[in-house]
């Protein structure tokens, strides 16, 4: 990292620690929703940015996630931080697992796989046979928690700070897996995976790696989801869920760290703004918000911000 | 003329609150001189977006309320959000609503899901659940959830009523149940297996549907297959006009239980064919507006007249705008008794204090009842059979 | 014996229905090589076109012909309008404008027509065809519609210049440019015949589901399959990936696992065809060169 790199990083934890306590709680909550998407877009764009498979699916993991910690909370009383891990490890399997038949699959074919994958989940949910686990169509409700050794914060305030605390590690952990021998395996599948087979990757271990840590972070954002909400039922985690996933990451930058956070601000916010301009047709507005972002941003929001730089370095070694 | 329809339990009422209304002027959060900030959420865009036209009903109701002068002077400010029907997107809402623009209560949060999402919130808050526009049995709780109060005649009573039926006319019948695989799907089957109580094993066959299914038609041949004489239907407009044709088309002819969701002549029974419809048994609670036998009945007329003059985009045979302003009524006529004292607390008092409560829209002979242990608004409903032209009512009101 | 046979024509009575939104997926793939989300919804709206017009008091296939112009002009002024200014934006950039399309789309129209569903006339006879009482004359007519409109199709894609033009133009952009073909304007086409292919899967539909907003919404995700499963560069192969759906996904859940999962195993079963047959049962396999 460079020295402004670091600087810029410094400010924005800073002002990400003051921020619950500039503003309401209800606010921190958004802005804790903020930091769950964006790390299930992080593990979306792992998946689809880095290594080139499409996702229309990953929906299910957010919600395999959520399930796993309301089940742990409810059903077994384990503490919520606890679950986390679990929920983690689940979904890591179950992507992997499913990214094993998904390796033979590309391009359109696997966006119906993965997108079969989205609609059915929330039915599997609803199944007799889970039902005793899972609440069925009722769902299952959960319990905040409060801070822990006598802090003086708010649940909402303390949720955030530890969906921080979680953000921060997994986006580090990402950065380094990014960077490292794996993740540049990963972006030559992406860009020729022939070569990359040629020069030595085992693309099939890597890409349903890939997979699997992909799903794994959006299941710990599922399950961090779940305890912010404190709420899960099939009805959460429709196929939509999927999709506006994956306009989160295009709009926030396609293989770009930071441009997850963007997204996460994308989906989050921009749906509101649609409901404010207008009751009728809120989708419309929406709609008309994503191909403007597009038509502006083909690169995403990231991309954009490094041309942008890019151009203002270039003008400032000219001058 | 406006004033004509607003029965005379309304005065009574109003007398009976008078000591409210006399005492001091008590206000909390959202509520002062000069307005009362009424919050709700509802699915304007996204899978449920066909209900979304509530919201705008209500929305229109009231402005008429502000132009004639408002709640015993005050103004109401409704605060409406979109859910997309989505139970997340509900609790950011409804905290928006009650902690950020301050609402004194959360009217009609439309779903059983995005409901029960924001239950336990909206109870540990103290913030009134008012009227939930779902059918679900869980709303009335007042020992555990005394903030929250349904509104409609719920799914299990309903499906209760037909298995007491299908008991005293056609106690030998082979059942079979198409219904919708989601909360109110279920809760319909099991307020009617309830029903059937020892003799369930009359369910000769049971099916289920996905909303996003093309068609029913897959379901209502199996139910054909399984050889039943009688068929409980418990879906939505669409699915409900598909199997009613179907069943015609293909020459399956059971004594026909609809669900009242679906009872309406003008978005159902029109599209499926209304010689098709010849014989089906549903339920009602309100009259529909769509039904010839209510064409010229003083209520309908008014909202017809309502919805031109306040609501001229909304559809005239959508039954949600029907409902829409019979809802907003209930909440106008709590308000009313609330008088000065507007607190949260005494919101809840007087919403579980309706007695003998005509709404106009109603049918004959049934009346909204609460108490602090009956948090179930509409709990009596009406057996109506289709003539081939009207829904022709027989025996008497049914439940409580 | 009786209800198996049974199911297994209302499941092709269903399949068509896919069968034929299927066809006009093909259609755009086959011009753009990309899957249009929001053919469903331009479908939709097209029918709501016709609604109107019928509405208006135009005679059935007067307004039927009309419709499927508008639905062409359609196609191509959202093509030439909002797809243009992306064309060279990444593949998922391209995916979410299909998205931004079909949430706009459908808002509007339930905006305009309000959602209570519509009853939209059919074509054909009230009674059914040979005496047979499973499947409605109605149901009977739109298959063979279906097989017309893929008919003309082949005829047109085969036997005329412009088809064939069209085809190049997809196919390999820069040699037909050097060939003198507009490319450009191919790609419009194929969205404006698209559409119009869309326009008539609608009104096939609409008498069987009723016309409302959410119309096409499950069946984009059947007909999405039965591109796949048929091969999506293949007309012939979407059609017959149509049919086998909607018999599967009937037989399946009538028979042996119950409507509650029918969904799911069918799509498990779409998708182990597929890892087997990576291309769909008629689609081409292609080759990468390095």
């Amino acid at each position: 990292m460079s020295r402004r790199q670091l600087i810029v990083l410094a400010v924005v934890l800073a002002l990400a620690c003051a921020l619950p306590f500039l503003v309401s709680n209800y606010r921190t909550f958004q802005f804790t929703l903020v930091l769950v998407y964006a790390i299930a877009l992080l593990g979306l764009n792992i998946l689809t940015g880095y290594n080139g498979q499409i996702s229309l699916g990953h929906g299910a993991f957010y919600a395999i996630g959520a399930y796993c910690t309301a089940i742990l909370m409810d059903k077994f009383g384990v503490p919520y931080w606890a679950t986390l891990p679990v929920a983690g490890a689940v979904c890591l399997v179950a992507g992997f697992l499913f990214g094993l038949p998904a390796l033979r699959l590309e391009g359109l074919y696997l966006a119906l796989a993965t997108f079969a994958l989205g609609v059915s989940l929330p039915q599997l949910l609803k199944n007799h046979h889970v039902e005793k686990w899972t609440g069925g169509v009722q769902g299952i409700v959960i319990s905040k928690p409060d801070a822990p050794f006598g802090l003086p914060l708010s649940p909402d305030q303390w949720l955030y700070f530890f969906s921080l605390a979680v953000a921060i590690l997994m986006f580090a952990l990402a950065r380094n897996l990014l960077r490292g021998r794996i993740g540049r395996a990963m972006v030559a599948i992406r860009d020729h995976h022939i070569a990359a087979e040629t020069m030595g990757v085992d693309t099939a271990m890597v890409k349903s790696l890939s997979f699997g840590v992909s799903a794994m972070y959006t299941g710990v954002a599922g399950a961090l989801g779940a305890i912010a909400v404190q709420f899960v039922a099939p009805d959460s985690f429709n196929i939509f869920l999927s999709i506006v996933f994956l306009v989160g990451i295009v709009v926030g930058g396609l293989a770009s760290i930071t441009g997850a956070i963007y997204g996460a601000l994308f989906i989050q916010f921009v749906p509101n703004i649609a409901d404010e301009l207008s009751k009728a047709a809120p989708w419309a507005i929406f709609g008309v918000f994503l191909i403007l972002f597009v038509y502006l941003m083909p690169a995403g929001v990231a991309g954009a911000l490094r041309m942008a730089l890019a151009r203002w370095q270039a003008k400032r070694q000219n001058d | 003329m406006k004033r004509f329809f607003v029965p005379a339990a309304v005065l009574v009422s109003l007398a009976l609150a008078s000591p409210a209304a006399l005492a001091q002027k008590k206000y909390d959060p959202g509520a002062s001189d000069k307005e009362i900030k009424v919050g709700h959420i509802n699915p304007y865009s996204g899978p449920a977006s066909a209900y979304g036209t509530i919201g705008k009903a209500i929305g229109a109701y009231f402005r008429k309320v502000n132009d004639e002068g408002g709640v015993n002077g005050r103004k109401i400010v409704f605060i409406t959000y979109d859910d997309g029907y989505s139970p997340p997107k509900t609790v950011e809402m409804a905290r928006k609503l009650v902690e950020q623009d301050e609402v004194l209560l959360v009217f009609q949060p439309l779903g059983t899901p995005p409901n029960s999402a924001i239950h336990k919130y909206m109870n540990a808050k103290k913030v009134p659940q008012l009227f939930v526009a779902t059918g679900a049995t869980k709303w009335n709780d007042p020992k555990n959830y005394p903030w929250t109060m349904g509104w409609q005649p719920n799914y299990q009573t309903e499906g209760s009523i037909y298995a007491q039926h299908i008991l005293k006319t056609k106690p030998n019948a082979k059942i079979g149940v198409l219904y919708q695989n989601d909360d109110y799907g279920k809760d319909y089957l099991k307020g009617f297996k309830d029903g059937l109580g020892a003799k369930a094993g009359m369910i000769v066959k049971e099916v289920s549907y996905e909303v996003a299914d093309p068609t029913v038609d897959s379901q209502i041949v199996q139910l054909q297959a399984s050889g039943a004489d009688t068929f409980f239907n418990i879906t939505t407009p669409k699915f409900a006009a598909q199997a009613i044709r179907k069943a015609y088309d293909i020459g399956w002819k059971p004594v026909h239980y609809l669900n009242n969701v679906s009872a309406s002549v003008g978005t159902v029974l029109t599209p499926a064919g209304l010689d098709k419809s010849v014989g089906l048994i549903s339920t009602q609670y309100l009259k529909d507006p769509t039904d010839k036998a209510w064409a010229n009945d003083a209520a309908v007329l008014a909202w017809t007249a309502f919805m031109k003059k306040y609501y001229p985009e909304g559809s005239l045979i959508a039954g949600e705008n029907f409902y829409g302003w019979n809802v907003a009524q209930t909440m106008v006529q709590v308000l009313k008794q609330a008088g000065d004292n507007l607190t949260r607390e005494n919101v809840m008092k007087q919403a579980a204090s309706l007695k003998d409560f005509v709404l106009p829209g109603a049918l004959p002979g049934i009346k909204l009842n609460t108490s602090p242990t009956d948090f179930a608004p509409f709990e009596s409903v009406q057996l109506i059979r289709f003539d081939g032209k009207e829904w022709v009512r027989f025996g008497e009101v049914m439940g409580k | 014996m009786e209800a198996f046979l049974h199911q297994v024509l209302a499941g092709l009575a269903t399949g068509g229905i896919y069968a034929s939104l299927a066809l006009a997926l093909v259609m755009i793939y086959q011009a753009t090589h990309l899957v249009n989300f929001a053919q469903g919804e331009m479908a939709m709206f097209s029918t709501y076109i016709a609604w109107s017009l019928i509405d208006a008091g135009l005679p059935y296939w007067a307004a039927f012909a009309l419709t499927v112009v508008i639905a062409f002009v359609l196609g191509v002024v959202i093509e030439r309008v909002v797809i243009r200014p992306v064309e060279n934006a990444p593949v998922l950039a391209v995916v979410v404008v299909f998205i931004a399309l079909l949430v706009i789309l459908n808002s509007v129209t339930g905006w305009i027509y309000t959602y209570t569903i519509k009853t939209f006339p059919s074509p054909f006879p009230e009674q059914p065809l040979f005496g047979i009482k499973y499947m409605s004359s109605h149901e009977m007519g739109a298959i063979g519609v279906t097989l017309a409109v893929l008919l003309l199709l082949y005829a047109f894609f085969r036997f005329t210049p412009l088809g064939l033009a069209m085809r190049a133009a997809a196919q390999n952009p820069e040699s037909s440019r050097l060939v003198g073909i507009r490319v450009g304007w191919m790609l419009a086409l194929g969205w404006g015949l698209a559409a119009a292919v869309g326009s008539v899967a609608g009104m096939m539909v609409a008498p069987i589901v009723y016309l409302d907003p959410n119309m096409m919404g499950g069946i984009l995700l059947y007909a999405f399959a039965a591109a796949l499963v048929g091969g999506v560069d293949n007309p012939g192969g979407a059609v017959f990936g149509g049919f086998l759906v909607g018999v599967l996904e009937n037989v399946l859940g009538a028979f042996v696992i119950g409507n509650e999962l029918k969904l799911a195993v069918a799509l498990v079963l779409i998708i182990g065809v597929l890892v087997v047959r990576p291309s769909g049962f008629f689609g081409k396999v292609y080759v990468t060169r390095v």
